[in-house]
């Protein structure tokens, strides 16, 4: 550039280059390129069809003709809401979605506190591998897993009878429900917990113990404040997945979830207005717990 | 004393999520076809029977179909997205992960009867392209999550270096960014196949008359006749959902940038 009268014009650039050159410089082309597809696909088909959803449970089933009529009435919701049927099913789910959640932070704690605290570098990586990996694979396969163990004559019968206990079975009962989507979803909890418990700094414990806390009134004042946005994180994951379920209530147990309903509704009675007005329960108890959680300081620990 | 209390219990809950697992495993060399506890007499033949049966044989073509086309949207779309959101600024910007991510938060039965509602509404009929575009659905924010985390640590500087060095934009992709951005494209796909390939909850809605793996495993589970079967597709369904998994997550920590390995 210093010396202009020496430099040779630059070889003219060909057509792909001219054009790549050109996006290069504007921006809303990269943008374009860039958004239409996955803007397409989430914005306009998911999101579309999330928002038929929710019109949808504003229509009504024709007892008559059994027909959807696209009419617009509160009717589904009115019967979600005073049908003493709906309401037991909506309460039940609600409560084993709590049950759960509780019941995974007392086995999710000792674990993560020993992976974060106590394990060597080697032990705690194989450990993590191990919690990850029932986390993203086999939910299915898991749950048969748990109606095998469960049922009449098999592995927990078995236990049971040897240690003199019969005529004892979970095999279809809420129990039952309890304890498998509490297996289910625990490595959900485990790894927030994990990753909550390994950020709080061992200069903090330290100095809880100069100042004379003990090791439980060290974990009671201490560790426990600072884990609980950990805990509410893992918590948003075991009540959410727990709340939305429908193949483990019909595997395991006798009861209905909303899952179910909705199901049922969806597919055999061909109401799909009143399963859509029967899914937004769920989405609304989990929108309530989302606001809480992020008051708890949650987000900021996924 | 206490730390050993503590080991203790932690490894209890390791065996508690493996016990289960096990189970299956043994149930699938049963020779029995009643899974009555203790399983008194071993075979391997349920495995020959299992893969000898053509409604195995198909459900498994049909469900490693669905797992590379969705896995195969997923890298493109989650990638699209992951450079969008990491190079430019935009309206919209900040709710991308929220929409990505939601149809992994909303239960699945939402988002199944919501495809579910607009397949029969453009009245297109289930395909397994149907199935794919569902599980391709859900599966974008894995791909997604690995491309943003691997763009963020990694510096712009060297493509920079590689415009001013002549380079047009697409060779700077091929050869600079896409070596970088290689290993978490991987971990990413992996996931999303292990996760399409036992998906069950958006499958029913989405799959019609069709038979995934997992949803063949659902309507033959409680026929007394089918539990040998059941259960070695379920050791199949396990190791091939798991072993993806296994890699991604070596491969996730083994490239790993600054601080993730001392």
């Amino acid at each position: 550039m210093t010396s202009p009268a020496i430099a040779a014009a630059p070889p003219r650039p060909g057509p792909r280059r001219r054009l790549l050159g050109f996006a290069h410089r504007h921006r809303s082309i990269q943008l374009l390129f860039l958004l239409t597809p996955p803007v397409g696909w989430f914005g306009v088909v998911y999101l579309g069809s999330l928002a038929v959803l929710f019109v949808a449970a504003f229509w009504y089933l024709d007892p008559l003709t059994s027909a959807v009529r696209h009419d617009l009435t509160l009717r589904n919701f009115q019967q979600v809401l005073t049908n003493p049927v709906y309401r037991t099913i909506a309460v039940r789910t609600v409560v084993i979605a709590a049950l759960v959640t509780a019941t995974d932070i007392l086995l999710a704690f000792p674990l993560a506190y020993f992976m974060a605290r106590r394990a060597s570098r080697r032990t705690q990586g194989l450990l993590v591998m191990l919690v990850l990996l029932p986390l993203w694979s086999s939910y299915l396969v898991r749950v048969y897993a748990w109606r095998v163990i469960l049922s009449p004559g098999g592995p927990l019968d078995w236990l049971l009878g040897s240690v003199g206990v019969h005529g004892f079975s979970l095999y279809l009962t809420d129990a039952a429900m309890w304890v498998v989507f509490s297996y289910i979803w625990l490595p959900y909890m485990v790894l927030p917990i994990f990753a909550g418990l390994e950020r709080i700094p061992s200069s903090l414990l330290d100095a809880s113990a100069d100042l004379g806390g003990r090791g439980a009134t060290t974990f009671r004042r201490v560790v426990l404040p600072l884990a609980l946005p950990a805990v509410v994180a893992g918590s948003i994951f075991t009540f959410s997945l727990t709340l939305g379920d429908y193949i483990t209530p019909a595997l395991v147990s006798n009861s209905q979830f909303i899952g179910n309903v909705v199901y049922d509704n969806q597919g055999v009675a061909g109401n799909l207005p009143f399963a859509a007005a029967f899914a937004t329960v769920p989405v609304i108890v989990m929108a309530i717990y989302l606001l809480v959680a992020r008051r708890l300081g949650a987000f900021d620990a996924l | 004393m206490r730390g050993r209390g503590l080991a203790v219990a932690a490894g209890a809950v390791i065996v508690f999520l493996y016990l289960p697992i096990a189970v299956i495993f043994l149930y699938s060399f049963n020779a029995d076809r009643a899974q009555t506890w203790p399983i008194e007499h071993f075979t391997t033949h349920w495995f020959g029977d299992a893969l000898a049966n053509a409604g195995v044989r198909d459900a498994l073509g049909l469900s490693l179909q669905a797992a590379i086309g969705a896995t195969g949207i997923a890298l493109v779309l989650g990638s699209l997205a992951a450079f969008a959101v990491h190079r430019l600024r935009f309206f919209g910007r900040e709710a991308v992960s929220f929409v990505l991510v939601l149809p992994l938060a909303l239960p699945g039965i939402v988002t199944g009867m919501a495809l579910n509602a607009s397949i029969n509404t453009a009245g297109i009929g289930f395909t397994t392209w149907t199935i794919i575009a569902g599980h391709a659905t859900f599966c974008v924010v894995t791909v997604y999550n690995n491309v943003i985390a691997r763009l963020r640590r990694s510096s712009r500087s060297i493509e920079e270096a590689s415009m001013d060095l002549g380079a047009d934009t697409w060779q700077t992709f091929r050869y600079v960014t896409l070596p970088v951005i290689g290993t978490a494209l991987l971990a990413g796909g992996l996931l999303a196949f292990a996760l399409s390939f036992d998906e069950v909850i958006v499958t029913t809605f989405t799959a019609g008359n069709q038979q995934t793996l997992p949803i063949w495993i659902l309507s033959n589970l409680r026929l007394p006749n089918q539990r040998p079967i059941v259960n070695v597709v379920a050791v199949l369904v396990i190791l091939l959902s798991t072993i993806p998994v296994y890699l991604a997550q070596r491969l996730a920590s083994d490239s790993g940038g600054p601080g993730s390995r001392s």
